[in-house]
């Protein structure tokens, strides 16, 4: 093998791609000077992250920073709810029975096969009103003492909107968990045959051998589409929006509307969603780093 | 040391067995049995159902005809039973096939602990006996990707040895092997079979099976061609193909 660097040849090639971006860049700010004479405004931002409550007399967060709080509490529960249903429903899909087998490959195309908004109305206003009755939810939020409350309130926000918040978890855990599912399956199908032969050699069972040494070594190969498809989540918790779950994007729908100031709403919004998304990717690819170490 | 002593106890019985692989016949009507203490080396051409046989042994393959019985166990669908031969019958594959997730201890206590349910404590040292015995007890704490492949067949073995079986087999073990790491793992076969173990290898180290084996089996096309002890299998084979094949690979 050849260990010294090839010369770095085809530099005209970035140098046309800077010039592309540049100039189009360029264009686009001419554009928004010229043709849409549109005054940015950005001094009313802060007011609606934080607010200063006259009462605890110190900051309280307002209606974005409380859509944030909201979309992270969204998509923490749904990433841990939908990693639960996908792992169940992976481990089914690889079962040597035709039942699992069956419900899971049903579950999986059933979810696949319909828009996640078409999904989420469907299932919020012919199921979720079945459900979360079901739960107790509003009667745990009247009953429970003080304590429980504050200690809820850190997990699902505000008491009185938890039956709201716990139908969106629902809703958006079962669609990625559909997802997950295959994720799942394709990395158990992954392990080595010989693994499952050793395996069984020294006497496992089935149970023990999914859970000693296909999952260990299944779990480290599906992290990096898991951490794709768990950002895919955190994103396309905007949705629940539509069900009037009030997190970022129902927030800033309504924030944009009383302020006018759509585009500088949207702008700071995305730069919020970028934020989130990108902490999580980070924090899988360190966790990905960390498993990898005495690996081959 | 082919005149070691062997028990008269048949420790395998293997009665007209044969196995399809779709219209495929890789098995046809094998007959064997196993004494304890014996040592059994199956060769053959490649394809000719040897790794199939043994692997029916603790059914990693399922026999369709004729029965098994190990250890007095009869192999069937009963899982129970199926269970009991596993943790009696150890194996060695050719690829290793070790947990590249754990290290070399938990490779070797996983069994123990999980299918004979010991403690920890006994299992590891237990693990650490049967390192010492295949010489890499030092290695114990690393991952098996930083081994040798020797090494880890060496720990392969050691694994197998952990779950302390009544009979070993053995697949091909050194075929994946460098040539210079061949004969740390036949030297350490060969110790296991002075402590008395009863083997099953299918194996092509004709100098290995020369000075271990007690019975030689050749197989062609999913039969039995020849069985022999090794001084009449290798001086005075009866059968054409076995001399056929004795002269290809003892040819170089």
């Amino acid at each position: 093998m050849n260990l010294t660097k090839t010369p770095y040849k085809s530099y005209w090639i970035d140098v046309l791609v800077l010039v592309a971006v540049a100039s189009l860049v360029a264009y686009v700010a001419y554009r928004v000077n010229t043709v849409l004479v549109y005054k940015w405004d950005w001094s009313f931002i802060p007011g609606y992250l934080f607010r200063w409550d006259e009462e605890t007399q110190w900051y309280a967060p307002n209606l974005l920073m409380k859509g944030l709080f909201t979309t992270i509490r969204l998509a923490i529960w749904s990433i841990v709810l939908a990693a639960i249903i996908g792992f169940v429903m992976g481990v089914m899909r690889t079962s040597q029975r035709l039942f699992p087998r069956l419900l899971s490959l049903m579950y999986v195309e059933l979810i696949r096969n319909i828009p996640p908004v078409v999904f989420i109305f469907v299932f919020y206003f012919f199921i979720s009103s079945q459900i979360t009755p079901i739960l107790g939810l509003d009667d745990l939020t009247r009953d429970s003492s003080p304590v429980l409350l504050t200690v809820l309130d850190y997990l699902f926000g505000p008491p009185e909107l938890l039956s709201n918040l716990v139908a969106g978890i629902i809703c958006l855990a079962l669609f990625e968990g559909a997802y997950v599912t295959e994720i799942v399956r394709a990395g158990i199908q992954a392990i080595p045959k010989g693994q499952v032969e050793a395996g069984m050699s020294v006497g496992l069972s089935r149970m023990q051998l999914m859970r000693y040494v296909i999952l260990p070594q299944a779990i480290q190969r599906v992290l990096p589409p898991l951490a794709s498809q768990f950002i895919i989540l955190i994103k396309d918790s905007s949705i629940v929006s539509l069900i009037s779950i009030q997190e970022l994007t129902f927030l800033a729908m309504e924030l944009a509307t009383s302020t006018q100031r759509v585009f500088e709403v949207w702008v700071f919004v995305a730069g919020m969603y970028f934020v989130i998304s990108y902490a999580c990717a980070f924090w899988f690819s360190r966790l990905e780093k960390r498993m990898a170490l005495h690996q081959s | 040391m082919s005149y070691n002593k062997i028990s008269t106890e048949t420790i395998i019985l293997i009665e007209g067995v044969s196995k399809w692989f779709g219209d495929f016949q890789v098995l046809c009507n094998i007959d064997l049995t196993v004494k304890q203490g014996e040592r059994v080396v199956v060769c053959g051409p490649s394809g000719s159902g040897k790794s199939t046989l043994i692997r029916c042994l603790n059914r990693l393959e399922e026999h369709q005809a004729g029965r098994i019985v190990v250890d007095g166990i009869e192999l069937d669908h009963d899982t129970k039973r199926i269970h009991n031969v596993r943790c009696e019958v150890g194996m060695v594959f050719q690829q290793f096939n070790l947990f590249p997730h754990l290290t070399v201890l938990e490779n070797c206590t996983l069994g123990p602990m999980r299918a004979r349910r010991i403690t920890k404590a006994d299992a590891e040292q237990r693990a650490m006996e049967y390192l010492e015995r295949v010489r890499i007890p030092e290695q114990a704490k690393k991952y098996p990707s930083a081994l040798s492949g020797g090494q880890q067949q060496r720990v392969a073995i050691a694994r197998s040895l952990c779950m302390e079986p009544r009979i070993m087999l053995f697949d091909e073990p050194t075929s994946a092997l460098d040539p210079e790491m061949i004969k740390e793992v036949l030297d350490v076969m060969i110790d296991l079979a002075e402590s008395g173990m009863t083997m099953i290898c299918v194996t092509h180290e004709m100098g290995f099976a020369r000075t271990v084996a007690h019975q030689m089996v050749f197989m062609d096309e999913g039969r039995i061609v020849e069985s022999a002890p090794p001084e009449k299998f290798f001086s005075n084979p009866e059968s054409e193909r076995t001399k056929m094949f004795l002269s290809q690979i003892l040819s170089h």
